[in-house]
């Protein structure tokens, strides 16, 4: 990838539409309205939807476009301070010490005061994210936040409440500028009321037709119109369908992929089958298409197209 | 687009603002002073355009959760029904006869009855009319609320006494993170680099850490039904005093339909918390659809509730009328998707049951542990039936054993 220079944030929600356009991210006027929201008022966004939806993919966005550097905190269970946001390099300190002892130093606060300073201190991403950049404050992921438990969002709560972050031995960190903040969320647990309360709230739905024809489009080139359309409409018409996991854009994106990977021109229910495993990754949903489903909901979608003409 | 309002518009919008954030909150969305603030300051930042970017504005900072979307919606929609700039706003806020009456939306009649509860007498009779005629609209089923008893504050004490005895299978499972331990099994070389700092770096004080155990999430299914309706009261006060000891506690009530409960069982008196319930609930001492209720949580909340290890407490007596395949599959799925699935039945008043509905048949082989209960009747002998003996106790092979 090349590295854009830093730009200016946009100065409206038209504005903040067309940025992310640029990077082929191709939002509606909500998502537009809250993203211009969160840079205006330097608010974290909270990011919630199904998976594959487009949410990890905003901060990359916002970050190539805006020439940010992208800070990345991937979340999991077991999450502590010590890989998110500072760990001490107790190697060095052992060091620090010994070498205190060889020359003879004795003064036990002084060598506190040495040995817990800015040099022996590693920087994971949180504190990372504070720290002034030439490029303008850095783009913040915090993805998946519901996959680490209650005790390290009550953490986040000062980092994102002020964009300060207080190590005991060192004091209080304070982020001059504070950085765009993105937060994303699959919602398998509900996320504390009062994380919430510091964010501005965005449920990424699925698109409409009309925007996912377009992000196929954009996203898959060389995929000729005709099948782009038979695609859209038919993973359209799947997300009407009783399914336990409705397919996302990432899964049609695949499934637009693959299909031009194997020279397929227009879709026939055999192909469909063949490849429902990019689409649906619950057996249960699989089997649900058997036995002549897949045809009749293709027959469907054809007629309609050909109505649409 | 009117990008700058004058200052006595702004402070209309402002006022506007103020009421529409009254109006969510009598309506359910929980909207503290600093969302209004919030609020006003988006506004201003993103300038007034059109009434979508208001509408997405105000949606941005007021909507904390994907289901108050829809009643944000509506209370917008009344709100600001007519369509027009800031100066007409408040217009909106004056009595007016309403138009010819829509079909009604979900989350209308809550917003209606939010909006409209501060005005006059007239008004609201004209309201009301309109609201009946909403009510026969969605109000197919036969519905019902129910009465609690009010708790003694000895049967309070005696069961916050029970609880505390009680030792639910799984009862701690280890999880990723570390702890202070005088026996563990890693050197904490944080701890150890400051207190060997005490004595100025001579000796080094190894301390240790282990792995650190928490009581993994429950959530428990109760059945509301008819048949179960005698027992309801006493496990609704068993799982609010559990929601009170334990933190991850998500409680569920189906009879028909499948309805959460766990924010009401949050409130701290047991009174009030089971009076929560019962305004919540709208189909007490109903039918039973036990696969229906199943379904409807595996769709909807399994994988929200159902992360991290968490324990599902079925409680009911496995009555089904209509038990087939979709019963099977659907609690096959609610068994993989959790780590233990346990089920409490207290529908067995002797000793002598064996399991010959077929709804406990087709269930039976998919629980981990299937513990009956008899002659429920105190906080003592559920805690009992629950507690993890250990052995074979809850083994539902041997209940099945019992009865080919």
């Amino acid at each position: 990838m090349n590295k854009p220079s830093p730009r200016p944030l946009p100065a409206s929600i038209a504005a903040t539409v067309d940025l992310l356009a640029e990077a082929e991210y191709l939002a509606d006027r909500s998502l537009g309205t809250v993203l211009f929201l969160a840079l205006k008022m330097g608010r974290p966004i909270f990011l919630e939807g199904e998976a594959g939806v487009g949410k990890t993919e905003i901060a990359k966005v916002l970050s190539s476009t805006l020439g940010r550097r992208l800070i990345r905190l991937q979340c999991y269970e077991g999450l502590d301070v010590a890989a998110a946001v500072y760990e001490w390099n107790y190697a060095a300190q052992m060091i620090a010490i010994r070498v205190a002892e060889a020359e003879g130093e004795h003064d036990r606060a002084r060598l506190e005061h040495d040995v817990f300073s800015e040099r022996f201190l590693i920087k994971r991403p949180l504190l990372q994210a504070l720290e002034p950049d030439t490029a303008g404050p850095p783009v913040l992921l915090i993805d998946e936040i519901d996959r680490t438990d209650e005790a390290f969002e009550a953490f986040l709560l000062e980092v994102l409440g002020d964009f300060q972050i207080t190590i005991p031995e060192m004091g209080t960190v304070k982020a001059a500028h504070p950085p765009i903040v993105v937060i994303t969320s699959n919602r398998t647990r509900e996320v504390h009321d009062a994380l919430k309360r510091r964010c501005l709230y965005h449920w990424v739905g699925y698109p409409t037709a009309e925007r996912e024809l377009a992000i196929v489009g954009a996203k898959v080139p060389g995929v000729s119109k005709k099948l782009t359309e038979q695609v859209v409409a038919f993973v359209q018409a799947l997300r009407k369908q009783d399914l336990f996991k409705s397919p996302g854009v990432a899964e049609t994106l695949d499934w637009a992929g693959a299909l031009s990977e194997l020279d397929v021109v227009a879709l026939d229910p055999a192909t469909v089958s063949d490849t429902l495993g990019v689409l649906l990754k619950y057996q249960d949903d699989i089997a649900r298409l058997e036995g002549g489903k897949v045809k009749e909901l293709l027959d469907e979608v054809k007629s309609e197209l050909r109505a649409a003409e | 687009m009117a990008e700058v309002q004058p200052a006595d518009q702004q402070g209309r919008l402002a006022e506007n603002i103020l009421y529409f954030a009254r109006a969510l909150r009598a309506a359910g969305i929980p909207v503290g002073p600093g969302a209004v603030l919030d609020a006003l300051e988006a506004v201003k930042a993103a300038g007034v355009g059109t009434r979508d970017d208001f509408y997405w504005t105000l949606h941005a900072v007021f909507v904390k959760r994907h289901e108050h979307s829809i009643l944000f919606d509506q209370a917008f929609r009344i709100f600001f029904r007519r369509r027009g700039y800031v100066d007409q706003l408040l217009a909106m806020m004056l009595p007016q006869t309403p138009g010819v009456p829509q079909a009604p939306q979900a989350g209308a009649t809550r917003i209606h009855e939010a909006l409209f509860s501060g005005l006059d007498d007239k008004l609201k009779k004209e309201r009301e009319i309109e609201l009946d005629a909403r009510m026969t609209v969605s109000d197919r089923e036969v519905l019902q609320h129910k009465d609690f008893a009010q708790m003694t504050s000895a049967e309070i004490a005696a069961a916050k006494a029970a609880i505390k005895r009680l030792v639910l299978p799984l009862a701690e499972i280890r999880t990723r993170r570390l702890k202070p331990h005088p026996r563990g099994h890693l050197i904490d070389i944080r701890r150890t680099l400051r207190a060997s700092m005490k004595g100025g770096g001579d000796f080094i004080d190894l301390r240790f850490i282990g792995p650190k155990t928490k009581p993994p999430p429950l959530v428990a299914l109760l059945d509301i039904s008819g048949s179960m309706s005698q027992y309801s009261r006493i496990f609704l006060h068993f799982l609010h005093d559990l929601t009170d000891a334990r933190k991850r506690v998500a409680t569920f009530l189906f009879g028909t339909r499948l309805t959460n409960v766990t924010r009401a069982l949050r409130e701290r008196d047991p009174d009030e918390a089971l009076a929560g319930c019962s305004a919540a609930v709208p189909d007490w001492s109903g039918g039973t659809r036990i696969a229906s209720s199943l379904r409807n949580f595996n769709k909807l909340w399994a994988r929200r509730v159902l992360s991290q290890g968490a324990v599902v407490l079925l409680i009911t007596d496995g009555l089904e009328r209509d038990a087939d395949d979709t019963l099977a599959f659907e609690i096959d799925r609610l068994h993989r998707s959790c780590r233990r699935l346990v089920w409490l039945n207290p529908l067995l008043r002797f000793d002598g049951f064996e399991a010959r509905a077929r709804g406990i048949k087709t269930m039976l082989p998919y629980v981990d542990e299937f513990r009956p209960i008899h002659n429920l009747e105190s906080m003592a002998e559920l805690v009992a039936a629950l507690q993890h003996g250990g052995g074979r106790a809850g083994d539902p092979k041997a209940w099945m054993q019992k009865v080919a």
